[in-house]
């Protein structure tokens, strides 16, 4: 039996309906050029206030774009003024001065004074409760001097705290304007927060209103994704201008074409550490913990597991620190001193409980890590943890753990080896002190200290460092101006344009 | 109408029985709120204090009674993370997943009707079996694959739809419609395959019965037969897998909404789940278990409608 022609008609008619609604989405599609761009990112601010609410996507998204500080950190790592047309520190340390520039402004009209300057400092040490407000806590006043000069008093001298400074803890705000900072933030940046569609997207637009040189986009729309395969799929398909951080550097080949794309390889901040418990068996014993860090091949781990992309450390540094120290904390590959040190240590067979979060770098990397020590006598057993809420719980606030793998992203984040209580458990006040003196100390004399430090921290193996994070961007090709090095809290975009125009 | 009364009544305490297996289980997974918030900034009196604001440190029974009570009063209470009151969040988000399951079903439709009743009045010939086998084909393919190939296809290869993201209906709706074209064809082409399995054999064994005989013994041609006997008695066992498959939408679309960036329910349940929102993810199983009974309820009335020997019962 077949279908009476009327009804094979009736079909086909169907299927042609189907196929021109199809063909018909084909106009007006997303692609972008001119005046907006799209960047494509991984990790959603909770809300747009970081003064109550911690994570870095919030700073990453605002810092230098929305707010601005006295000073900020340039793409070599080095201090420079912004609000403060320049600075003095006086001879004993304990008293910046800062000369505020003139005629700015903030986004909803108030101009930019001393007693905004005076509030911002204020309210960190009075308001915030998030960890990173302690940075604050070295102040004993700021002092209004006249409309455009801030006098901030130390309680004792503190290098740290200018550089704090141009974190999100710099940032200054209007005494008129945190009404709603979850939702509206108000600064005195490049662009101003237009609208939030939250799970999607945040859109800056231009601040017509700015202080110095504008920006030539208009518009950045910064768009969340949790997935980085549809990350990569939005980048090919045209949908964003800019993946912000590439999770996965074996899917660079995708974006193979020069015409099109351009992958932007700088340095970042965060080094990707592998932990050891300094506090239990058996990496109580210095042996067994340098035994793990001659017993890794970091190179071919990092050709492996990254395809080769990150920088290769020794220490706790990162090569936009002014103290960094090239290759020289480093540690050669030598499977059989390790060996040694481990049959000496009389560890041979220990069993180590690995447990790293679910993340794809850490259980990449975990594997390596895992076969490269089982050939110097030690057995690790892999457990992949939930992150965040399951590593955090178990192996960053109780500290239940002999090995772990995490990236510490936060810049010039040193001190984290000189709190015993830090899940790495390292007890050594000889290197809590070099810090302290680092940053109590004349400002000349900074580095050098701390080279001293990452040196003691290095040769104690308190922590084996795989490598550090590039900061890997996939970019449209005509784009120009991208902040090539992950230096600060935020991505700026500023300085951002579209060739040819 | 009594047995609507009756199943209503089911339907709220299945779903407060659900609600509450459901903080069971949330309360013995490791990490809360508190510490997630801190990320790596956390210090013990930190949590505590943060706990102690969120008001996580209170016993547990004494927070699902307190959350009971406000969503007995439609209150779904506050989300600890960002502080936003969870009813509109979570309404606002369900409205998008209810776009693409209708999407989705529509799509399953449009493919499952007429490939059902095709291969079951075509299963003697080459034709029928084709179909019959591209359904167990379509049946085997994950929605999620079946959207990463749509995607490649479609935006990656051709840049004819957009490989992800949402436009709300109101905002622009050329757009909105884009972005749904291929979501819905990933969520609905698998489960299209598996209904137009059931759709084949309910026509199947309707053809063999003794009033399709007697029907075209009557004289009808073997089509309008079909038609006016045999298709309305196909379909209560269509029906039942019908309800059934839609519930099996609502989970599929948490899928699909990660591959293709949709904010909906799914993507907010994931985050709720990784941030320990305890009440924001009571909210949100809370309104999918309702969507769930209420659409066994609309299946168990619409029953009575096709079938009119149930209505005497």
């Amino acid at each position: 039996m077949t279908l009476p022609p009327r009804r094979t008609s009736a079909l086909l008619l169907g299927c042609a309906l189907l196929a021109g609604t199809l063909a018909g989405c084909g106009s007006g599609s997303g692609r972008q050029s001119g005046d907006a761009l799209t960047v494509g990112l991984v990790a959603e601010p909770a809300t747009l206030d970081f003064s109550g609410t911690d994570g870095a996507a919030i700073p990453q998204a605002l810092l230098g774009n929305v707010y601005e500080g006295l000073v900020r950190v340039d793409q070599q790592g080095r201090i420079q003024p912004q609000l403060a047309e320049k600075y003095e520190r006086s001879a004993d340390g304990l008293t910046y001065t800062f000369h505020l520039r003139k005629n700015v402004k903030f986004t909803n009209g108030a101009p930019f004074t001393a007693d905004d300057a005076v509030f911002s400092i204020d309210q960190v040490k009075t308001r915030w409760k998030l960890k990173v407000a302690q940075q604050m806590a070295v102040v004993d006043k700021a002092v209004k001097v006249n409309a455009d000069t801030v006098a901030v008093t130390l309680k004792h001298p503190s290098n740290n705290w200018l550089y704090a400074m141009t974190s999100r803890i710099g940032a200054m705000y209007s005494r008129t304007g945190v009404g709603d900072l979850k939702n509206h933030p108000v600064g005195t940046g490049p662009f101003t927060v237009g609208s939030w569609q939250r799970g999607d997207k945040l859109i800056l637009r231009r601040n017509a209103d700015y202080w110095g040189v504008k920006p030539q986009l208009n518009q950045v729309s910064l768009k969340y994704f949790k997935d980085a395969g549809a990350l990569n799929n939005a980048m090919l398909a045209g949908d964003v201008n800019v993946v912000g951080a590439v999770q996965a550097p074996e899917t660079l080949s995708r974006f193979a074409d020069k015409s099109r794309f351009q992958v932007i390889d700088g340095s970042s901040t965060a080094e990707v550490v592998l932990s050891m418990n300094n506090s239990r068996k058996p990496f109580i014993d210095k042996r067994v913990r340098q035994a793990v860090r001659y017993g890794i091949d970091h190179e071919a781990l990092l050709k492996t597991a990254r395809f080769g992309r990150g920088t290769l450390i020794g220490s706790q540094e990162a090569p936009t620190d002014p103290w960094y120290a090239g290759d020289s904390n480093r540690v050669p590959y030598d499977p059989a001193k390790a060996k040694q040190l481990v049959k000496d240590a009389g560890a041979e067979g220990t069993v180590l409980k690995m447990r790293i979060p679910n993340l794809p770098y850490a259980v990449s990397a975990a594997q390596i890590v895992k076969d490269q020590l089982a050939q110097v006598g030690l057995k690790a057993d892999i457990e992949p943890l939930e992150f965040p809420a399951r590593w955090l719980s178990e192996v960053f606030n109780k500290a239940d753990y002999d090995l772990s793998i995490i990236a510490h992203s936060e810049p010039r984040d040193q001190w984290i080896f000189a709190d015993p209580s830090y899940y790495f458990r390292y007890d050594k006040p000889a290197y809590a002190d070099l810090l302290k003196q680092a940053d109590a100390g004349p400002p000349q004399e900074e580095s050098d200290r701390y080279r001293a430090a990452l040196r003691m921290l290095s040769q104690d193996a308190a922590a084996d460092w795989l490598y550090l994070m590039p900061n890997l961007m996939v970019a449209d090709a005509k784009l120009q101006g991208l902040p090539v090095n992950q230096v600060g809290e935020g991505l700026e975009f500023a300085g951002v344009r579209w060739s040819g125009k | 109408m009594y047995l609507i009364v009756r199943k209503t009544l089911t339907l709220l305490v299945g779903a407060f029985a659900a609600s509450f297996v459901v903080f069971c289980c949330l309360a013995v997974l490791p990490g809360n709120a508190a510490e997630v918030a801190l990320g790596t900034n956390a210090t013990p009196d930190a949590v505590a204090r943060l706990s102690e604001e969120f008001g996580t440190d209170r016993p547990l029974l004494t927070q699902y009674a307190d959350w009971a009570l406000g969503l007995l009063h439609g209150d779904f209470g506050t989300s600890y993370v960002t502080h936003e009151p969870i009813g509109p969040r979570v309404a606002d988000r369900f409205g998008v997943t209810l776009w693409l399951v209708a999407g989705g079903m529509l799509v399953a439709l449009l493919i499952a009707l007429p490939a059902g009743v095709l291969s079951a009045a075509w299963h003697r010939k080459p034709r029928g079996t084709l179909l019959s086998a591209l359904s167990q084909a379509g049946i085997a393919v994950p929605a999620f694959l079946a959207g990463l190939l749509l995607v490649y296809v479609f935006a990656v290869r051709a840049g004819a739809l957009p490989a992800g993201g949402y436009v709300p209906l109101a905002e622009d709706p050329g757009e909105w419609a884009r972005h749904l074209v291929l979501p819905c064809l990933s969520l609905g082409l698998v489960q299209g395959a598996a209904l137009s399995r059931y759709v084949r054999s309910a026509v199947l064994s309707v053809q063999r019965q003794d009033y399709m005989r007697t029907a075209r013994a009557k004289g009808a041609r073997r089509w309008a037969a079909l038609c006016r006997h045999g298709l309305p008695n196909a379909a209560v066992p269509v029906l039942t897998v019908l309800g059934l498959q839609l519930s099996a939408l609502l989970v599929g679309a948490i899928v699909v909404e990660r591959v293709f960036v949709i904010p909906g329910l799914g993507d907010l349940l994931l985050r709720a789940v990784a941030d320990r929102d305890l009440l924001l993810i009571q909210g949100v199983v809370t309104v999918l278990v309702v969507a769930v009974l209420v659409v066994n309820l609309l299946t168990d009335v619409l029953y009575r409608v096709v079938d009119p020997r149930l209505r005497s019962r």
